[in-house]
């Protein structure tokens, strides 16, 4: 890891300062847990000359639940979030989401901002000698995209996104100085790649400050799964979001959001469609199951993601019922 | 040595509790009386807390990691990024010039790689060729890690790229790139490992090495009733040991010193004595703990070359600690294999034939071999071997707990249970058919089975793929061998003080097993004294020869060369005391800190008071690891080979989502012998360790290296996928007590039986769960979802 210098920001309006000085030979970044920044750090992906540490501004880090939604601020970490009470009872998808990722320690300290800026796991990514030579060919991808994978195999690596794209989450950022703007969580992903330094729309000097969920209807069934190989940590297979709003025993709308299995979390649009007016059972399950993986185009080493995928669909909107 | 003479003498062996008969065996004269049953001892068999457990938890404890030197420098290791080269040139002026630079070497031999068996062209090469990705090439030292890392990014290294080939069955073929332009040999080291001399070798096969083959194999499979057909694949697995492997070097005029993590301490003094052409005396390899050993931990290696060359050009301390990226790639691995494995058998279960037709591979090194399990487990008239080693360019493989025999057992136990399963006998029944030798693990492994079976419910195994639903459980078994060895280089020192201080000294190490804890038992048990009132020094090449950590001989080399020693001493303190308490010395005891007469325990005095009063100002007692009392099978140099191995049993417990490929070890009961248990806690851990190890073998662990450009992917401890706390099954040790009358103290080691069976028995009962068999390991969903839906 090369030298840098480390600046405690104290305010919003001044992280936006000292992050839009940034330029390709002086690069500065905006650290919120750290988590993902000192792994880009230790590996030489990330060579920063000035980190600018965004966890001294308090506000950041609120949760705010009422009837008008749900505002969690950028630096609300995972454990936060997997223990809100609020949060646990009204989007239990979430809360799930941020309980199975990573591990207890990681989750004290990752944020839910961080978490969704993270770049992806992909361990041809995640080498620096990749870095410095032309395209890897990704021959060892057993653990990328079976959907829409012809421009890039890699998968976003957030967990937490899958759940909030299934609630409409939004993004909310800012240059500072009182500007601000914001955009859907579906339009603020962007494929990952090496290319770029970051897998997001995020701006240069732009702070992403908090995000919203809009208000649950009282008659929403939601669950999350995350597949791994392992229990104690892993990253996933997939990892599955569906929220169902009924009308008495039949789905009257639905969102099921996949990740892992494709550059972008991914929504099963013709599952969704299958459950609408129909009462959730095993045959519902099924059919919704099998049409979300239909069309998957699955590459050489993993063809097996495609029925695990299937079962976890299946088996997470029975989970909601 | 003054075992010239023998004796007969009449010792106890077999079962203790079970079936313990009299035996006659030619004993040295002057070996200690045996030792009754554990019961009856008052410091061994006891679950005495290791010794160094407060230092480790507290931090207390020095690893070489930890090692600090007034004026140390920081090396950093320069390692090739492409996977095969000539290196045309390498210019290191604008390091050698960075800030805080103290020595830049390069590396004119690679270790632990195969060496042409001609070296040809290659001899006029200026540096050693490039063979893998991540092969060491050059080092920096300087006053911090920072500048050792920047000052190599400036040395410049001219490559002449050369075809390369990473994959098994890319290598295999006669038109791949050749890893080697012609044969190879590849020597042994302390660890053990190399290949079988002058085998002849075409393209990257090397081989085949036909060891264990007898009989007629085709008259074998003719007179069978049932012949059973696997293909079975294991994959390459990392030590990945939680202290990387590293040194501190600190060359001076007078003497180098050697700080290292490591299973074998005399063997990093031999090995830098030979490359860098000095005394052994002039060397000193120092190991206070090692942070785990399974088998690659052995001589300096190639960082260990670099850091003394650096330390003697620097004139200064040198550490050398490898990251976790070059303790994945350079420095060992446990090959991966392909075995063909044919097994014919008559209706009663009784073998007639056993054909092997395998592959290991082991990256640029040989020795990949599958072990010893198919040809000398069970009996069987005709056995046909034929093993080739595969290079590839990739990281050199090492001996790795249980070399061979793990991912031989995996195959060869799997192969016995689909034979049981054509033949519709019991799995366990099927082992007390065939499982016959006359031999201590035969009749240990027999015991063993009985209380496996009770242990994990055997009788409420159901017919394999009972579960109705997609979640499915089942139970298994497979059973372990490894050699029993004895390091004859093996003496032990006591010295007693006239306060009655005690030390013992061995120049072998305590990797973390509790060798040290062992030790002060045996010696304490002599002297009547408490374990912690002995203080054991191990851990330098200064104090007397010891065994390497490694071959499951520690316990086994030590611990009667210690009790002898004792013995001696105690003797020695008896005869001085006698006078003292007016009694004949042979009638005088230790025991409870104090001396006594036999039967009279009014005349006695304490431990301490005894030897003031008898004027001792210090005795010393050395003795040496005699041969066990009915030989040896096998002899080669300080390794000896009995004719009785280890056993061990374990069962295991899954449940298998055959939706999703998610395999969950449940529970596994593993049932071992280590000859006499000295310490049974500690051979508790061992044997939870290498259980533990062995579910991650089995479900998870997988070197993954890209074919392009020969990269280890996964060189972490996140990607590298270990088992964590919430994949360790419940685990339930067994223990039996075995003696052998076959030393002073009967104990035998346990590591390597405790990692080998636990694969093979987590796919049997995988089998059982399912009605497939997984021929492939790991057991990952991508892998268990292609053997379910196999026909």
């Amino acid at each position: 890891m090369r030298s840098f210098e480390w600046v405690d920001a104290q305010s919003i309006d001044e992280a936006a300062t000292l992050l839009a000085a940034t330029t390709a030979n002086a690069p500065v970044i905006a650290k919120a847990g750290g988590m993902d920044v000192l792994d880009l750090m230790k590996e030489g992906i990330v060579q920063p000359t000035r980190v600018v540490n965004l966890k001294a501004i308090r506000s950041l880090g609120d949760v705010k639940l009422d009837n008008s939604g749900m505002q969690l601020g950028a630096l609300a970490t995972l454990a936060q979030i997997e223990r809100h009470a609020g949060i646990r009872s009204h989007y239990r998808a979430l809360a799930e989401a941020a309980a199975h990722a990573a591990t207890p320690q990681v989750r004290n300290a990752a944020t839910i901002g961080g978490n969704l800026l993270q770049r992806p796991r992909c361990w041809y990514f995640r080498n620096e000698h990749f870095h410095r030579v032309a395209d890897p060919d990704h021959s060892e991808h057993q653990h990328h995209a079976i959907f829409e994978n012809q421009q890039t195999v890699m998968v976003h690596a957030s967990t937490l996104a899958t759940p909030l794209l299934a609630y409409d989450a939004s993004v909310h950022l800012t240059l500072g100085k009182g500007s601000s703007r914001s955009v859907e969580l579906k339009d603020f992903l962007l494929p990952p790649s090496m290319k770029r330094d970051r897998d997001t729309i995020i701006a240069d000097g732009e702070i992403l400050t908090h995000i919203s969920v809009p208000p649950i209807h009282p008659a929403t069934r939601c669950a999350y799964h995350k597949q791994t190989e392992r229990d104690s940590y892993d990253w996933p297979i997939c990892d599955v979001a569906v929220v169902l709003q009924m009308n008495g025993d039949t789905v009257a709308s639905a969102k099921i959001v996949l990740g892992w299995v494709a550059p972008v979390p991914r929504r099963a649009v013709d599952a969704e469609e299958i459950l609408i007016s129909r009462p959730l059972d095993d045959r519902s399950a099924s059919e919704a199951a099998a049409a979300a993986v239909h069309g998957a185009t699955p590459l050489a080493k993993n063809a097996y993601k495609v029925p695990v995928l299937e079962t976890v669909i299946k088996r997470t909107i029975l989970a909601a019922r | 040595m003054s075992a010239d003479a023998f004796e007969q003498r009449s010792l106890s062996a077999g079962i203790v509790g079970a079936a313990v008969k009299q035996v006659t065996r030619k004993v040295p004269q002057g070996e200690p009386p045996p030792w009754p049953a554990n019961a009856e001892l008052q410091v061994v068999g006891k679950d005495v807390p290791r010794m160094d457990a407060l230092d480790k938890v507290t931090g207390r404890a020095r690893y070489t990691f930890d090692v600090q030197l007034p004026g140390m420098l920081y090396a950093r290791t320069l390692n090739s990024t492409l996977p095969h080269a000539r290196i045309k040139s390498i210019d290191t002026s604008r390091a050698e010039k960075h800030p805080g630079v103290r020595a830049v070497h390069v590396l004119d031999r690679l270790l632990m790689a195969a060496e042409l068996r001609d070296p040809g062209d290659e001899a006029r090469e200026p540096y050693p060729i490039v063979r893998f990705t991540g092969q060491p090439i050059a080092a920096v030292a300087a006053t911090s890690a920072r500048a050792a890392e920047a000052a190599l990014a400036l040395i410049r290294v001219e490559y002449e790229p050369m075809p390369h080939v990473t994959e098994f069955e890319a290598a295999i073929d006669p038109g791949s790139p050749p890893v080697f332009p012609g044969p190879t040999e590849q020597q042994a080291t302390a660890g053990g490992g190399g290949a079988a001399k002058g085998l002849p070798q075409k393209g990257n096969l090397r081989g085949p090495s036909k060891g264990g083959s007898r009989g007629e194999i085709e008259r074998g499979f003719k007179e069978a009733d049932v012949v059973v057909e696997g293909e079975y694949r294991t994959q390459v697995q990392t030590h990945t040991p939680l202290e990387p492997h590293g040194v501190v070097a600190d060359w001076r005029d007078e003497e180098l010193t050697i700080y290292a993590s490591t299973q074998h301490v005399m063997s990093v003094r031999d090995e830098a004595a030979e490359i860098f052409k000095l005394p052994k005396e002039k060397i000193r390899a120092i190991s206070d703990y090692t942070g785990g050993g399974f088998g690659a931990k052995y001589g300096i290696g190639n960082y260990g070359t670099l850091a003394i060359h650096l330390s003697r050009k620097a004139r200064a301390p040198v550490r050398l600690v490898l990251d976790r990226r070059e303790e994945h790639v350079s420095v060992g691995n446990r090959p991966s294999t392909l075995q063909r494995l044919k097994i014919g058998a008559k209706r009663d279960g009784s073998l007639t034939a056993i054909e092997l037709h395998s592959f290991g591979t082991g990256g640029v090194a040989a020795g990949a071999g599958v072990g010893m399990c198919h040809h000398s487990m069970y009996p069987c008239p005709n056995v046909s071997i034929e093993h080739y080693d595969v290079f590839t360019n990739a990281g050199p493989c090492a001996a790795f707990r249980g070399p061979g025999q793990t991912q031989g057992i995996f195959a060869f136990e799997q192969a016995i249970d689909a034979v049981a399963a054509r033949l519709g006998i019991d799995p366990v029944a099927m082992r007390d058919k065939i499982d016959t030798r006359d031999a201590d693990d035969v009749r240990a492994r027999a015991a063993e089975r009985r209380i496996g079976a009770e242990k994990i419910g055997w009788s409420r195994r159901r017919a394999p793929g009972s579960d109705a639903g997609p979640i499915k459980r089942g139970i298994g078994m497979a059973q372990s061998m490894w050699p029993y060895i004895v390091n004859s280089y093996t003496t032990c020192e006591i010295r007693i003080a006239g306060d009655g201080t005690v030390e013992a000294f061995c120049g072998t190490q305590d990797i973390g097993t509790g060798t040290r804890t062992v030790f002060a038992q045996v010696v304490a048990e002599e002297l009547g004294l408490r374990a912690e009132d002995v203080r054991v020094h191990v851990g330098d090449s200064r104090f007397p020869p010891g065994p390497p950590s490694g071959g499951s001989r520690v316990t086994s080399s030590l611990t009667p060369a210690a009790r002898n020693a004792a013995h001696a001493a105690a003797r020695d303190i008896a005869s001085r005391v006698a006078p003292l308490l007016k009694a004949p010395p042979d009638e005088l005891i230790f025991k409870n800190g104090r001396i006594e007469r036999r039967g009279d325990s009014k005349t006695s005095l304490g431990f301490a008071e005894a030897l003031r009063r008898a004027g001792i100002e210090t005795l010393v007692h050395r003795a040496d690891r005699r041969d066990d009392y009915e030989g040896y099978a096998r002899k080669a140099g300080e390794l000896n080979i009995s004719p009785h191995a280890i056993g061990g049993v374990q069962f295991a417990e899954v449940c298998v989502d055959t939706q999703t490929g998610a395999v969950k070890v449940e529970r596994v009961v593993a049932v071992h012998d280590c000859g006499r248990p000295i310490n049974p806690k500690l051979v508790e851990s061992q044997i939870l360790g290498g259980v533990t190890q062995g579910v991650s073998y089995a479900l998870y662990e997988d070197r993954r290296l890209d074919a392009a450009t020969g990269v280890q992917l996964n060189a972490n401890i996140d990607q590298y996928k270990i088992v964590g706390s919430r994949e360790t099954p419940q685990i339930e040790v067994h223990l039996i007590e075995l003696l052998g009358g076959q030393s002073s103290t009967d104990a035998r080691g346990v590591a390597e039986p405790a990692n080998v069976a636990t694969a093979a028995a987590i796919a049997n009962a995988f089998f059982n769960a399912t009605g497939k068999r997984i021929y492939t390991l790991p057991m990952t969903p991508a892998n268990v979802l292609a053997a379910l839906r196999a026909e």
